[in-house]
């Protein structure tokens, strides 16, 4: 499918992250919103607001957080691609519900411009501190699509694919900003609508009284087709534990079935899902993991570090979840070490280090957040690592 | 070649738009790099507020300043504020009604412009920015004059587009005689060599 043209401004702008994520979500086709400003992530409401009237959207400015992610998988059901923005206090707001929307398979983009935390912490200044809680935050066994941008551009083009993505998956994709991209102005060059690949649910067509809401179609993948409220299917939806009719069922098997199949869907898919970008990974004796802005002060290190004689390569996860398990693993048979930079004091090192299992040395470049890395203070941890 | 860049006074002065047209200009028509943060926080509304711009012939990596070469201020407050940081051999641009310089390195060049009270006489004080710019563009020669004016369209209210390009112009126009004026041969482009000592 095409993007509708309508929600699509195309040109080259000078744009922030979050005009550029607005921008994103309105080529992908999103016609509802439902949020509760919050800095860092306000601007991406405020443009939302003043371009949907003019595509036939609607924007809701809830009550809190709990009831923008609420209004958000409602207006999914009600046949619309719906998006919600927020930051730290506010994701913390949105677990409990992000987890519905696993459960129920709810289409949905949620978007989270990181600042620094625990609690109100450092509004206006940026963090990557929430990553752990995108993979965990929700209680129950689950897995989720969480992608991360370094630039207003990435931030266009990303939000598109996390549109694409919950659509193919049905599931709720976490768009995990940080305010130094959000806020950070840069070109950004937003193609005709005809060059932009949107996908959209697969719906159910077929005789009303046949409709089983979590039917496994084989021909789908894992995911089952979806009906809209008021497309005159009878279907009901819970976040009980469920079997294919959408009814509670409360015993060990369904819940076998129902949490293995959500879990499934991800991770059998997750070539088609994972991107990340590699630079110079053949040969280097050190490799630098990192994502969002963190992964741009990273890329100055690494030339430092080049013109000091190191081989240093570098791993920029755009897809923090799932996390690029298998290509890690790879990597780690052949260098010596890895680095970890991340504006946190350790978060997705667990996950690397996971992955590397011992095969590899792993240092952390941490920041406590505020602010971004020094190039020289990553230097310093290359340097270390090298050796 | 990187140029770290800050455009400051106080809120309300069209500070960021300031930034944001700089940066508009070089990253869409001068075919450079350019990559715009700025101050959020209480000090934005109402005292000293600023924009950072990086402007670089290669994709800018490290976004925030380490040491600007160019400090553009239109206020006493944000002029000593960020004085202190500018290179040794940088340039200061001021609005000369509205900073008075006292003590300022001698290996600074400094240029002056009565850019406030040139826009009161085009009409409102609100164009000081706008003539700023065009004095930015002729003495610093990082962002073209032609850049400038496409910028423009688009990013001020549409029926005020022509008194904008009038400030811009006086602004520029003035810069070029200031550059011609200026003694002692200083050189007014931005050497290569003062630049790309701090992280990029």
């Amino acid at each position: 499918m095409k993007a509708d043209p309508r929600g699509v401004k195309t040109g080259a702008h000078y744009l922030d992250g979050d005009h550029a994520c607005a921008e994103g979500a309105l080529a992908a086709g999103c016609r509802f919103f439902a949020g509760y400003p919050i800095t860092p992530s306000t601007e991406v409401a405020e443009r939302i607001a003043s371009r949907f009237p003019l595509v036939g959207g609607v924007f809701i400015q809830m009550e809190d957080e709990l009831a923008s992610i609420a209004a958000v998988l409602g207006g999914s059901w009600g046949g619309k691609k719906s998006m919600t923005v927020t930051s730290g206090p506010g994701f913390s707001l949105m677990m409990e519900n992000i987890g519905l929307g696993v459960m129920t398979e709810t289409p949905c983009v949620v978007v989270n411009v990181q600042r620094g935390g625990p609690s109100t912490g450092l509004p206006t200044l940026p963090g990557q501190q929430d990553m752990m809680q995108a993979r965990w935050g929700s209680h129950g066994d689950y897995e989720i699509i969480a992608i991360v941008p370094n630039s207003p551009q990435e931030c266009f083009d990303l939000t598109i694919q996390a549109f694409n993505l919950s659509e193919k998956y049905r599931v709720p994709v976490l768009v995990m900003m940080d305010e130094c991209v959000g806020h950070m102005t840069e070109k950004v060059v937003i193609p005709p609508a005809e060059e932009i690949e949107v996908f959209n649910r697969k719906l159910y067509d077929g005789p009303k009284d046949q409709y089983l809401p979590y039917e496994v179609d084989n021909t789908n993948g894992r995911v089952p087709l979806m009906a809209h409220a008021g497309d005159g299917y009878r279907f009901h939806v819970t976040g009980l534990t469920h079997d294919e009719k959408g009814y509670p069922v409360m015993n060990a098997e369904v819940q076998q079935e129902c949490v293995s199949r959500l879990i499934d869907k991800i991770n059998k898919n997750t070539d088609d899902i994972i991107q990340y970008e590699e630079e110079q990974i053949t040969n280097a004796d050190v490799v630098v993991v990192t994502y969002g802005i963190s992964s741009r002060v990273s890329m100055r290190a690494i030339r430092l570090a080049r013109e000091q004689g190191l081989n240093v390569g570098l791993f920029r996860l755009i897809t923090a979840w799932p996390f690029p398990e298998k290509r890690i693993k790879q990597i780690a048979k052949k260098v010596k070490a890895f680095v970890m930079v991340e504006l946190n004091l350790g978060q997705m090192v667990y996950e690397l280090e996971r992955c590397i299992a011992g095969k590899a040395k792993v240092k952390l470049a941490p920041h406590a957040g505020g602010w971004v890395h020094n190039p020289t203070d990553i230097l310093k941890i290359i340097k270390e690592a090298a050796k | 070649m990187r140029t770290e860049i800050r455009f400051s006074g106080f809120g309300g002065q069209g500070i960021i738009l300031s930034g944001i047209l700089a940066g508009k200009a070089a990253a869409l028509f001068d075919n450079k790099h350019a990559t715009m943060t700025q101050s959020f926080g209480p000090e934005a509304r109402g005292s000293a507020c600023s924009a950072q711009l990086v402007v670089s012939d290669e994709p800018v990596l490290y976004p925030y300043l380490s040491q600007p070469e160019i400090l553009v201020s239109m206020s006493q407050d944000a002029c000593e504020k960020f004085l202190p940081e500018l290179a040794k051999a940088g340039t200061l641009l001021v609005d000369e009604d509205l900073v008075k310089l006292s003590s300022v390195k001698r290996t600074i060049k400094k240029f002056a412009i009565p850019a406030t009270r040139f826009a009161e006489e085009l009409g409102n004080r609100i164009l000081g920015n706008l003539v700023m710019l065009g004095f930015f563009s002729a003495v610093t020669e990082i962002v073209s004059p032609e850049s400038f004016k496409k910028a423009i369209p688009g990013s001020v209210p549409e029926r005020f587009l022509e008194l904008n390009l009038k400030a811009f112009e006086k602004g520029y126009d003035y810069g070029a005689e200031t550059k011609i004026k200026t003694p002692n041969k200083q050189k007014t482009k931005i050497k290569t060599d003062t630049v790309l000592t701090e992280p990029i």
